[in-house]
């Protein structure tokens, strides 16, 4: 039996208001909220979370590892190394990255699923992140969000097994975007809804129907894609599906279209709410359309995932649309006259990859301290060369003195730095982020994140940050 | 294991006024502190047989002092120990005549902040680079940041509350500043209220503007020479008592250990230095001191770590007066780096350089009574891992 093993979602704490960005534009509000990435994240920092969590759940050591995405960092560079580096996944993972498509992800969870089956693979996690951005008052500004989103698939302790799939594809312009476009472009919406996304993702759903010879009624939920909410119920009512009692909530009004990233999210949330025996009915859109038939295993009762897709999404920081155009870098703001820090050194970040991408330090064989950045004499008893790898990303840790900096070449000044000591041992001075300046307090828990430090010398710098324990 | 105590006098000393010193340059102040060290020691720059320049963004080389005085082919050495560097220029200086490879050396610190058109100087990412920043991973924080730290955990441990703190703080910047509107040569001429203080804009909580020293131009020179020969010079020659230096492990930022309420090489390098110096009881034996006053909250961790205060209770002194120019140890008479300003390299000798007038009594306004010993300090780097620099200096030979 091949199928779902772990899951996780990672919504990013801030949301801007549809109605925030309308009073900004004068335009007409979508109504809800929308999830923004802070601007220390990327498609891929929201994919490590997502997969650090989907391995905690799991009990399988992936050897798989595919990111699904089309906001990858680089055109030229693959994502699922770092991703698979700052997860501490080993050496012999097999990775790779799925881009350009808003079905990336279900692509890539058929090839993981089509590995598995073959015998190639045990467990590839397959993380879909999207950090897609609408052009200032567009309606894409208002629908999109941000998030990511790891399944695992695997064939031991499945809890949603894999038991049909049927894809197609469609060649259309509907949307894209161009090698330097910051922003998704798109053609006139009536054409591309009416002919491309409803057209097609409903061949595929009938498609899939046909094929096991099942009818809607079969099914206890119903999870596809949606580009906008109204959209989306327009093709329930096509298939006849009920709207109420089936169909899996979008997102669109807590979230937003998180693109690669929502089918799988809508699955997290489908399954969260699963019972043994359900049968779900899964299809993404783009450039074609990708069907699958879940079946929910009787082991989904023994598999509690930590976070639910609910409770991330529950902790909410709202912030101004001003504050949105910094974060996206949408307009041009006076700078501090401080000398920008120099761009790192690829050779040493090669060489330190372990410290800083898994974020291990070491520990002292003889005095047992652990310590960040990995030292050779320790720094407690000085002993040479006896030391263990230590990871540290893991660890929680508490506020022991901080400063708010208001002399910081950050994108938002003042940046919130403090002194971490970790339970356990071991210290690191970082930045701390998701903190507001009145928030900080000596003693106040926290854990670590990855984070996009910059984009300094022609390339992406990632390190771990602190951030409150919510 | 030797000492340096009274084998090493000085006999001439130069300092540019500091500020922001926007039309001259680097070899202009040099030229200008050197040239008062000359006169002063009554010397010519041939007399000099080797020579320091303490810099640290400012001249690489020894070129960049050997070029602009026109020494003629003498050995001369450029040494950077941060904002500890011109005391590590006058070590140099100072070890040469001892070791007795030469009798007349000359050390100069010289820094020009203020033509980088930049805010504050650069912060500890930019310069000090580990192998773990050049990989993209160290921490952004500003000077003021990393002294901030210092200050939140000063408050947490010893349970001050933040506006209390605040307050005693403002106390030292308005002693530093009375001090220097004394003093012509100090880059601020005024004085300051603690409402003032209290009431400049936040640079790193808790920290405000005016806890901050000034960013300045500036340079110091100093010329010394065996001690059998000082008199020779001058009647007043001044004699290096000690100089002790201690560098940090490395331990504090990475340890759970250190607490974040004082400088650990502050009290290593001060134990080091009142042992060479033979001096017993600091707070009663030292006339004057010239410290590392970058912010307000080192000076007042430095009352601590350097044994003229209880642990924890610097904040006694501060009330009670005991570091202002009348009080019973008066600390930074010029201005510290406060108002006197801090251009990186020149500090130590300008520090030097104010100890050398009071122990000749030539202090003017700010003439303490009946000095015997001096002392200078200075912290390069961070609280957490820095280089502390301790000199100590007095206007008599030992008796004993």
């Amino acid at each position: 039996m091949v199928g779902i093993t772990s899951f996780h979602a990672y919504i990013p704490s801030y949301r801007l208001s549809r109605d925030e960005i309308s009073r900004a534009w004068g335009t007409k509000s979508i109504g809800g909220e929308r999830a923004v990435a802070k601007y220390d994240e990327d498609s891929l920092t929201m994919a490590v979370a997502a997969t650090l969590g989907c391995i905690n759940d799991s009990p399988h050591q992936a050897d798989g590892l595919f990111f699904a995405s089309t906001t990858s960092p680089y055109k030229e560079k693959q994502a699922a190394a770092i991703l698979a580096a700052a997860a501490d996944l080993p050496r012999d993972t097999r990775t790779a990255d799925f881009t350009d498509s808003l079905r990336a992800a279900t692509i890539a969870i058929n090839s993981a699923a089509d590995a598995v089956k073959s015998g190639t693979a045990e467990n590839v996690i397959v993380a879909a992140s999207d950090f897609r951005m609408g052009a200032g008052k567009s309606q894409f500004e208002q629908l999109f969000g941000e998030g990511g989103v790891a399944i695992a698939i695997g064939k031991e302790d499945v809890i949603a097994s894999i038991e049909g799939s049927y894809s197609l594809y469609s060649e259309m312009m509907d949307m894209w975007r161009l090698d330097g476009d910051s922003f998704t472009r798109s053609w006139e919406e009536r054409f591309i809804i009416s002919e491309g996304y409803l057209k097609t993702t409903h061949q595929v759903i009938s498609g899939i129907l046909e094929k096991y010879r099942l009818t809607p009624k079969d099914f206890s939920r119903v999870v596809y894609y949606g580009p906008d909410r109204k959209s989306h119920a327009a093709l329930a009512r096509n298939l006849g599906f009920d709207m109420d009692a089936q169909v899996q909530d979008p997102l669109f009004d807590s979230i937003g279209n998180t693109g690669t990233a929502a089918l799988p999210m809508m699955l997290a949330g489908a399954l969260d709410d699963s019972n043994p025996g359900d049968l779900i009915l899964v299809a993404s859109y783009g450039d074609g359309a990708d069907a699958l038939i879940f079946k929910v295993t009787e082991n989904m009762k023994a598999f509690k995932a930590d976070q639910k897709i609910e409770s991330i999404s529950g902790k909410k920081v709202f912030i101004n649309y001003e504050r949105y155009l910094n974060w996206r870098d949408m307009v041009p703001l006076h700078e501090l006259s401080r000398p920008a820090s120099p761009p790192p050194s690829i050779t040493c970040l090669w060489r330190e990859r372990k410290g800083v991408l898994a974020f291990y330090g070491n520990r002292c064989r003889h005095c047992g301290v652990p310590q960040y950045p990995p030292q050779r004499i320790c720094s407690n008893c000085q002993i040479k060369d006896e030391f263990d790898d230590y990871k540290f990303s893991d660890k929680r840790g508490h506020v022991f003195t901080y400063t708010i900096d208001y002399l910081t070449t950050n994108r938002e000044s003042p940046a919130v730095v403090a002194v971490i000591d970790f339970e356990g041992g071991g210290r690191v001075m970082c930045e701390v982020t998701e903190c507001e300046p009145s928030e900080i307090e000596v003693g106040m828990p926290v854990e670590m994140c990855f984070r996009k430090i910059g984009l300094r010398g022609g390339f992406f710098n990632y390190f771990w940050k602190a951030r409150p324990l919510s | 294991m030797g000492t340096i105590k009274d084998k090493v006098a000085i006999v001439g000393m130069g300092c540019t006024k500091f500020g922001e010193l926007w039309g001259k340059s680097v070899d202009d102040l040099i030229i200008d502190a050197a040239h008062e060290a000359f006169e002063d020691a009554g010397l010519e720059p041939k007399d000099i047989e080797a020579a320091w320049l303490g810099s640290v963004f400012s001249g690489q080389t020894a070129l960049s002092l050997s070029s602009p005085l026109k020494l003629q082919y003498i050995p001369v050495t450029r040494v950077e120990n941060m904002c500890a560097t011109g005391t590590e220029a006058l070590r140099g200086a100072a070890y040469a005549v001892a070791a007795g490879v030469c009798d007349i050396a000359l050390a100069v610190g010289a820094e020009k902040l203020k033509d980088t058109g930049w805010t504050g100087v650069q912060p500890a990412n930019v310069v000090g680079r580990t192998s773990m920043g050049t990989a993209g991973t160290e921490l952004e924080l500003s000077p003021p940041g990393i002294f901030a730290l210092l200050a939140s955990g000063y408050f947490h441990k010893y349970k001050l509350d933040p506006e209390e703190g605040k307050r005693l703080l403002a106390e030292i910047a308005v002693k530093n500043h009375h001090n220097g509107s004394l003093n012509p040569k100090a880059h601020y001429q005024n004085e300051l209220t603690v409402e003032k203080v209290l009431k400049a804009p936040i640079v790193a909580t808790p920290l405000g503007v005016l806890d901050c020293c000034g960013v300045s131009d500036g340079a110091a020179a100093v010329i010394v020479t065996r001690a059998d020969m000082a008199k020779s010079f001058r009647d007043d020659p001044v004699y290096i008592k000690s100089m002790a230096i201690s560098a940090g492990p490395g331990r504090d930022p990475i340890s759970q250990d250190y607490d974040f309420a004082h400088v650990e090489e502050n009290v290593r390098a001060s134990k080091l230095a009142y042992a060479e110096a033979g001096i017993v009881d600091p707070r009663s034996e030292i006339s004057m001191a010239e410290v590392h006053d970058c912010f307000t909250i080192h000076e007042m961790s430095i009352y601590e770590d350097l044994g003229w205060s209880k642990k924890g209770r610097a904040k006694d002194d501060i009330e009670a007066g005991t570091f202002h120019l009348k009080g019973e140890l008066p600390i930074n008479t010029d201005g510290g780096l406060k108002c006197f300003g801090h251009p990186l390299g020149a500090s130590g000798l300008r520090m030097l350089y104010e100890v050398y007038k009071q122990l000749q009594e030539k202090a003017g306004p700010r003439q303490v009574k009946n000095p015997r010993i001096g002392l200078t300090h200075n912290l390069g780097g961070t609280v957490w891992g820095g280089i502390a620099c301790i000199s100590i200096a007095g206007n008599e030979l030992d008796r004993g």
